[in-house]
């Protein structure tokens, strides 16, 4: 039978040999995998202040971005290749609430000036660019609306 | 949220939806953290043998981490914060947080290390909180990149809530089953050192399966596969744990509510975080389910069973013991406990119907957004009709703790 002295054995040598190997791996993923990246070479000064609006006024709490965020609207990391740059940037631009009269659902109406819309659009069409495995998937099917 | 989500956004102009959610989140958080504070000071001086370091210094740090947690509050609602996930507080108040957790470790470090005695189930609980402190400080790093900003914010949400979260909730389970059945500390913290064991081993590089999709290498698609799909077995290893000491045991203890919530909590985490986590963990079927009504589900059951329920045991084992009061087997209690739980299954159900339809109309049909949400509202008023069965349950909780009144002196000694 296990006495209490081998669990102890069990856990802690687990906990440091886990711990070892995923403080590894993160070093791969960070230093050797993610820093050569090309689209790691291409965040501009635009894209970081576009990070940094997307989280000061955290989209993050309505939208996913990569998956991560909140369910109440859409994803964005393809919103550039989904809707085009003049329609996000005049959403962002908007004085009034988007998605107001379309649905129940609506957008904060941030009104940002042009610089922070376009700094904003640049975070997305990078975003767009980062290899994430096949994600977002595509759709099997495209279903259209009955009219 | 729930109505907003079926379309009627009425606050929207007062309280957005991301500041609800924030504030939602982080009561949360906030709350089951004050539940593991309260939990070691409770605990840790009755362990070591020895009266708490210094009970004033845990006042001023009660208060103070409330006086944060309001302030960060009101933040959300004039739209200061930092945008990520679970981590909304704003930089400023992250450095008050560090301050205040290091001044509770300090106290409760030193009450263990001058006590009697340093038993298992304390030396768990206290790295517990150690290691949960330390892994708060790399999501205050900030990155350029997205995928690295997203890494390492993993290393708080998921290393807490899949790893040393279960070391906290572990401590407290073994100290409630010492206390509740009975049955001999040895086999209690066996046992306890072979879930918290199971838990590292499988939840560490469990991490992987949030690095599926975000930029990180390929590599984690297996590895977080399969080691997150180990991670159940801690779970399941917790609750088949309670059970049997549960049997073992004398049956004698009377305070059936803390009973209940103790093994409540060990049953239900396995549902919420075993099953359902691995319901949506393996890459193939995490792909479409990524950053759903499906993550919702898992979370709500999962945060509820493991962590909520277990802080919600501890302090129907502590308050009539602190009292003197034994309120602790009559209908009030039963109902907040049944009424809590079937709807918070309720709400489950719900998010989960929404979700599955949501994945298949949106990432296999192809329907847009904002209109495959319109379908799912239907969903949501159920989601509504069970919150409200769970929050009649949870104040009939609160007025049973009310109802104890204060703790007396004469309680504490006769214990
Ligand atoms: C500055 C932060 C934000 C940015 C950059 C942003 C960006 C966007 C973009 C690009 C879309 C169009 C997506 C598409 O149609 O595929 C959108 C739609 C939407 N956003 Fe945001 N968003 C932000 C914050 C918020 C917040 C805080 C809320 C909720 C209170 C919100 C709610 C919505 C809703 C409901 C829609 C869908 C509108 C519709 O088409 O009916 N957004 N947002
Ligand atoms: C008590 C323990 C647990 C709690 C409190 C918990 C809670 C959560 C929460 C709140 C999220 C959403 C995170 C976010 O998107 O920012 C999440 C995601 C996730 N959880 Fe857990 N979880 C627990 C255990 C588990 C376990 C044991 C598994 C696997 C067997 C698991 C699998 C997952 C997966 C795969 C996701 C990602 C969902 C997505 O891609 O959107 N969880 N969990
Ligand atoms: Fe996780």
């Amino acid at each position: 039978m296990l006495t209490k002295s081998q669990a102890k054995l069990f856990f802690l040598a687990g906990t440091i040999i886990f711990s070892v190997l995923f403080l590894g791996l993160s070093y791969d993923t960070h230093v050797n995998h993610v820093a050569n990246q090309p689209y790691e070479k291409t965040i501009t000064p635009a894209v970081i202040a576009g990070k940094h609006l997307w989280e000061d006024n955290n989209c993050m709490g309505c939208h996913t971005i990569f998956g991560e965020g909140a369910y109440y609207a859409p994803e964005l990391t393809k919103v550039i290749d989904r809707r085009g740059e003049g329609y996000v940037k005049g959403l962002l631009m908007s004085p009034t609430p988007w998605g107001e009269h379309t649905s129940g659902r609506k957008m904060v109406a941030y009104g940002f000036s042009d610089e922070d819309a376009q700094n904003l659009v640049e975070y997305f069409k990078w975003a767009g660019t980062v290899d994430l495995n096949g994600f977002p998937a595509k759709p099997k099917y495209k279903i259209e609306a009955n009219k | 949220m729930g109505f907003a989500h079926m379309g009627m956004d009425g606050l929207h102009d007062f309280i957005p939806f991301n500041t609800a959610r924030a504030v939602h989140t982080n009561l949360l958080v906030c709350w089951l953290l004050l539940g593991f504070m309260g939990s070691a000071y409770y605990i840790i001086p009755e362990e070591s043998q020895n009266e708490l370091f210094s009970p004033k210094l845990a006042y001023i740090q009660l208060i103070s981490f409330l006086a944060v947690g309001v302030t960060a509050v009101i933040a959300y609602h004039l739209n200061w914060w930092e945008g990520r996930k679970f981590l909304e507080i704003p930089r400023p108040l992250d450095y008050l947080v560090v301050v205040n957790v290091l001044a509770f470790l300090y106290n409760i470090l030193m009450t263990l290390f001058k006590g009697k005695k340093q038993t298992t189930t304390s030396l768990v609980l206290a790295m517990g909180l150690l290691f949960a402190a330390l892994l708060y400080l790399p999501g205050m790093i900030w990155f350029d990149s997205q995928t690295l900003d997203s890494f390492y914010r993993w290393y708080v949400v998921h290393l807490w809530v899949e790893g040393v979260w279960e070391l906290i909730m572990g401590g407290i389970l073994a100290f409630l089953l010492i206390k509740i059945t009975g049955v001999d500390r040895e086999v209690i913290e066996k046992w306890l050192y072979v879930i918290v064991g199971l838990t590292f081993l499988s939840g560490i590089l469990g991490t992987g399966h949030h690095y599926y999709y975000i930029g990180a290498p390929s590599y984690w698609l297996w590895i977080g596969g399969i080691f997150s799909a180990l991670e159940p077995l801690a779970f399941l290893a917790m609750a088949l744990f309670a059970l049997n000491m549960y049997r073992k045991g004398e049956k004698k203890h009377p305070n059936k509510a803390a009973l209940n919530w103790t093994l409540g909590a060990a049953i239900t985490s396995f549902v919420g975080a075993g099953l359902l986590g691995a319901a949506h963990t393996l890459p193939n079927v995490n792909l479409y389910t990524h950053g759903t009504l499906v993550t919702a589900m898992h979370g709500h059951m999962a945060f509820w069973g493991a962590y909520a329920m277990i802080v919600l045991a501890i302090i129907a084992y502590a308050m009539p013991n602190l009292t003197g009061r034994k309120l602790y087997d009559n209908n009030m209690t039963r109902y907040a406990f049944w009424l809590s739980n079937i709807g918070m299954i309720g709400m489950t159900v719900a998010f989960g119907v929404a979700g599955v339809a949501q994945v298949y109309m949106e990432r296999i049909l192809g329907v847009d957004f904002m209109e495959t949400q319109k379908e799912i509202e239907p969903h949501f008023l159920v989601l509504v009709l069970c919150a409200t069965g769970f929050t009649t349950g949870v104040i009939l909780y609160i007025v049973n703790f009310f109802q104890h009144g204060k703790p007396t002196d004469e309680a504490l000694v006769s214990e």
